[in-house]
């Protein structure tokens, strides 16, 4: 066998991709419904706490920038474990699914408040004064005039981080979910061969890819001059 | 028949900083009142006071007959008989012209869309804009954001309009179109408070000049009292400083 066959044999075994495509597949499907859930959530969540935060209530204003540096600080495999191995002492014990969903959720909401949060401070003032001045009030001041100006200006920084955490649906791996990378592990070491990994890894490229370009694309379309 | 504004003793405080020291101005009814002064003598506060975009330390201000200051005024009806344009306009980037100007008819004036763009594209042929009602605010020319600004307030029929500075940001050739605009405002007998460097505009259309220094009104009169003889040493070294340039 020549140096080529070997590699072939060993990351492009097409027996070996052939038997465990099917898995490899169903992991796709689960990595689809997580990051799905992860990019609704997470990305709501930290919406919800931006405009909470616009209100200005202090104390409360507080608690959102403490929760929101923690989850900024914390490493989100460090989360996913805290929340499978440490919630059931607390007597509630969320499934591999569920852990990795919430903890990716936490930390995409506390990078996403962030952003929504710079987005509306950095919207000029005199966008408030001239909608306060016309009547309309704080709130829909807030959603009529400078959210849409403040989404505009997230959608670059926004659109990075969600696709950076949502690829860390392939941590849920440390607590046995069975998404494209621990379908793909398992699969090697069943198989003592590797090209599943490599299935995977195509995997990530067709699954993310069209996100990254479709990003390039809402940018550009949400762009208006000034 | 009672002034339409009334403020009294009008105190602002920024911390440290006494901006207004008691401020008393009456306006009546279709009057065009100019307000000059230095910068930093709290003529764009007081303007800002009247429509509480600041909000004053003491004093009382009764615009139309509401009380501006009580806690059970509701501040967002009251805004809508106040217009204010701003020096640097503050046009909604989002939106189009159209957009713009029907926004708080359709928040606030509670009108249906279709009714706010008529009232919208009726407001924007009064300051000459008709046919830009689709363009957005980058695509206008500086004086033109500004007239959408004026057709933004009028479009809501208010009583009074405050101008803080309408044209001191544009170009010296897109004046005459904002002032043009102003004084088709005057003859249709609004009434109007006017912060402005424009003495040109404001010894014509003027009713009264009010003349502020160190967040206090120094004199006042009819523009040719105060610009040909006024009574006070500030006045006259304000207005020969201005008429040297």
């Amino acid at each position: 066998m020549s140096r080529w066959d070997r590699f072939l044999d060993t990351f492009f075994n097409l027996k070996v991709m052939a038997k465990y495509l099917p898995d490899i597949l169903s992991g796709v499907v689960l990595t689809i419904e997580l990051a799905l859930a992860v990019v609704i959530t997470g990305l709501l969540a930290g919406l919800i706490l931006a405009l909470i935060r616009s209100v200005g209530i202090r104390p409360i204003n507080w608690l959102i920038i403490f929760v929101v540096d923690v989850f900024r600080s914390l490493p989100p495999l460090v989360v996913i474990v805290l929340v499978y191995f440490g919630l059931p002492s607390a007597g509630f014990a969320p499934s591999a699914f569920v852990s990795t969903w919430m903890s990716l959720a936490l930390v995409l909401m506390a990078f996403a408040e962030e952003i929504f949060w710079a987005g509306i401070t950095s919207t000029p003032k005199g966008q408030w004064e001239a909608s306060r001045s016309t009547g309309l009030s704080f709130s829909q001041t807030l959603l009529s005039v400078i959210l849409p100006q403040a989404l505009r200006l997230t959608i670059a920084p926004l659109t990075n981080r969600t696709i950076a955490i949502t690829k860390g649906t392939a941590l849920g791996t440390v607590v046995a979910l069975h998404e494209i990378l621990g379908m793909a592990s398992s699969a090697v070491s069943n198989s003592y061969n590797p090209s599943p990994l490599m299935m995977g890894a195509a995997a990530y490229i067709v699954l993310f890819l069209p996100v990254v370009v479709a990003a390039r694309w809402i940018e550009s379309r949400f762009a208006w001059k000034r | 028949m009672p002034p339409i504004v009334s403020a009294k003793a009008i105190h602002k405080h920024f911390g440290t900083l006494h901006v207004l020291k008691g401020v008393d101005l009456d306006v009546a009814e279709r009057e065009l009142v100019f307000v000059i002064g230095p910068s930093g003598s709290g003529k764009s506060t007081l303007l800002r006071c009247l429509n509480r975009l600041e909000e004053p330390t003491s004093g009382s201000i009764v615009v139309d007959s509401i009380d501006m200051l009580s806690p059970r005024t509701d501040i967002n009806h009251a805004r809508q008989r106040i217009g204010m344009v701003f020096q640097s306009f503050n046009l909604y980037p989002h939106m189009t012209a159209l957009g713009n100007v029907t926004l708080a008819l359709r928040k606030v004036a509670g009108k249906s869309r279709a009714e706010a763009d008529v009232l919208g594209r009726a407001a924007l042929e009064r300051v000459g804009l008709a046919d830009r009602a689709h363009h957005r605010p980058a695509e206008l020319s500086g004086g033109q954001q500004q007239r959408v600004a004026i057709a933004r307030s009028i479009a809501l029929e208010p009583r009074v309009m405050l101008f803080d500075e309408p044209t001191s940001a544009l170009d010296p050739e897109l004046v005459g179109s904002v002032l043009a605009v102003m004084r088709s405002l005057r003859e249709s007998g609004m009434t109007m408070i006017v912060v402005s460097h424009e003495m040109g505009f404001a010894r014509a259309a003027a009713d009264r000049v009010v003349f502020m220094d160190h967040g206090l009104i120094v004199e006042q009169g009819p523009p040719a009292q105060i610009f040909e003889s006024p009574g006070q040493e500030r006045t006259r070294t304000f207005i020969g400083q201005i008429q040297r340039h």
